[in-house]
């Protein structure tokens, strides 16, 4: 019998120490005495999650290299999507104790699910095989299934993690056909030989029907329409932060993931892929558009627009260059520091001790709270993609790359939507500023939620027009090199 | 076993398949019947890596057979832990009274 050779863990360094530390976590959880069970778990989790990112970013640089028997790939993609993935579950994280607390569930799981699921998305970043991309979606997906439903004496909450179970389940198990279609009309799953395999010639019916049940289960994840049902439902009854967090580290995960599969494995055969990847484009941001338009509760608004930010981001992706993929990375950075502002403003939106969650009651915000109002009229303008804002330069960044690989018809359906958005974001605005205000809000709680606000805020304010877009715009075109 | 070939496994496995997908969507009775379909799936899935597997001499088919075999034991525990706290907080499992939030 052969002697198993270990494989190089010097690429998994961050995987490998946070599947540790989401052991040690748990031990700290179920030892320390059940007041300060939670805060520990929350302060060690933070700890964790940065000493991740500070693993992964060392590890940057080099060129690209694959462990595990070609299982797993670190490459300049990979650290920049695991960098954005730990900044949305940080500020998620910090927006969480207030919450959780008052309502009773501040309970030491829940930092350590997000770890267990920051692990999951990871593995899933740097899958370049289809069984890595298997395991690592359902372990991301199963800790976000628990942690929907981690109100558990709430009748949303439950609802809410039952309907996101059913219909994830079901979409790994489409995906899971597909991933065993490819494999047998290829006989291969590993992302570089598929590649080699489908260059060249038009591939075979069963591949391509293998890979259209995979764009299946990656939409679902990515809540593109006509896969987006669950969304809605799950954003507006799971508690608020874990919102947050599922609106920006699940969504870069798996957005990572169906640009490593569509153009690392499939990128010699765009033409197969590319019309597919247009519908769900165009219908999602349809949807985004029009669906908002009527919605009343702000958590159920910002579900429908991140499903017309997923079309957004996706039109880069349908060109299928690097420049698509470029404008990806950047799009979704930019929208993971606009959504989890504005969770953070949801967050602060209380009255009479309770959490508000009607557009109406931001009314007159301006009269009572102006640095408040003044946060989420930035975020607003940076989510409709005003120029001279953050969500402006990321809408350029795609249509551009859409532009030049000739899908004109996307970017004018493109451009049509963000203006009929517009509507929506700008009439919280309008609320804001110029309603008659029926009572003021409370003072924000936690620094946690002050600090991810005004740091969002920031960020999207047109003064990251001249400090931050140079850099980001650097770091999202390092890491579509891996691509080339 | 003479005239038994690739093609039975794989027309066995889509029938199966197709089963669980519309157990899911045509059934309106009860929850554990769809978890009883996610189950279909991915035994259809199964049957279909093994089936590749042996006609392609190539193992990686059963070892992510295996996978999938492990994925699933956790996936049915915590679909149903999950439906235990939704019935405990409503008192039915039935797929009609999944309606608090609609729109």
């Amino acid at each position: 019998m052969t002697q198993a050779a270990i494989p190089n863990l010097a690429p998994a360094l961050a995987e490998v120490f946070l599947a540790v530390a989401a052991m040690a976590l748990l031990m700290i959880g179920v030892f320390a005495n059940a007041q300060k069970a939670f805060g520990r778990t929350q302060v060690f989790a933070a700890l964790t999650l940065v000493i991740a990112a500070v693993l992964v970013i060392s590890g940057a640089g080099g060129a690209r290299v694959e462990t595990f028997g070609g299982l797993f790939v670190s490459d300049n993609f990979s650290v920049f999507m695991k960098v954005l993935v730990v900044l949305g579950a940080l500020g998620s994280l910090a927006l969480a104790g207030p919450y959780l607390r008052e309502h009773k569930i501040a309970r030491f799981e829940f930092p350590v699910l997000m770890v267990l699921s920051v692990l999951g998305m990871f593995i899933m970043i740097s899958s370049n095989n289809l069984m890595s991309l298997y395991v690592g979606l359902e372990l991301q997906s199963l800790a976000l299934y628990v942690l929907a439903a981690i109100n558990r004496d709430r009748n949303r909450s439950t609802e809410a993690g039952l309907k996101y179970f059913v219909l994830g389940a079901l979409s790994s198990g489409m995906m899971l056909y597909g991933i065993s279609l490819i494999y047998g009309f290829s006989g291969t799953m590993d992302f570089d030989i598929l590649a080699g395999f489908v260059a060249g010639h038009a591939p075979a019916l069963g591949l391509v029907v293998g890979m259209v049940f995979v764009i299946t289960g990656l939409a679902f994840k990515v809540s593109a329409v006509p896969f987006h049902m669950w969304t809605p439902d799950v954003y507006e009854g799971a508690p608020t932060p874990v919102t947050a967090f599922f609106a920006a580290a699940p969504k870069a995960a798996a957005m990572a993931l169906f640009v490593r599969v569509m153009m690392g494995a499939f990128g010699d055969t765009v033409d197969s892929w590319q019309q597919i990847i247009i519908f769900i484009s165009i219908a999602s941001m349809l949807v985004g558009a029009f669906i908002a338009l009527v919605q009343t509760n702000i958590k159920r608004l910002m579900a429908y627009s991140s499903i017309g930010h997923i079309g957004y981001a996706l039109v880069g992706l349908a060109a299928g260059t690097t420049a698509g993929v470029e404008a990806v990375a950047l799009y979704i950075a930019i929208y993971v520091t606009m959504t989890l502002g504005t969770f953070a403003a949801i967050l602060a939106m209380r009255r009479d001790g309770g959490q508000l969650e009607e557009i109406g009651d931001l009314a007159g915000l301006s009269k009572t709270n102006l640095p408040l109002a003044v946060a989420i009229a930035t975020l607003m303008f940076s989510l409709a993609g005003i120029p001279l804002l953050f969500g402006f330069l990321g809408k350029y960044y795609v249509f551009l790359a859409a532009w030049q690989s000739g899908l004109v018809e996307l970017v004018v359906i493109g451009l049509v939507t963000s203006v009929v958005s517009c509507y929506y974001y700008l009439r919280i605005v309008k609320v804001m500023f110029f309603d008659e205000p029926d009572g003021a809000l409370e003072p924000i709680q936690g620094a946690g939620v002050r600090a991810v606000l005004s740091i969002s805020a920031l960020v999207n304010s047109p003064l990251s027009y001249f400090l931050l877009l140079a850099p980001l715009a650097g770091a999202s075109a390092w890491a579509a090199q891996s691509f080339l | 076993m003479p005239g038994i070939g690739l093609e039975h496994y794989l027309t066995v496995a889509a029938i199966l398949f197709v089963f669980g997908i519309m157990g899911i969507f045509l059934n309106r009775k009860n929850v554990i019947i769809i978890l009883m379909s996610v189950e279909l799936i991915l035994l259809a899935v199964n049957i279909n890596l093994v089936a590749f597997s042996t006609h392609l001499g190539d193992l990686t088919g059963q070892v992510l057979a295996m996978f999938v075999l492990t994925v699933a034991a956790a996936e049915a525990a915590i679909g149903l832990a999950i439906l235990v706290i939704y019935f405990r907080s409503r008192g039915s499992i039935e797929v009609e009274d999944i309606n608090q939030m609609k729109g």
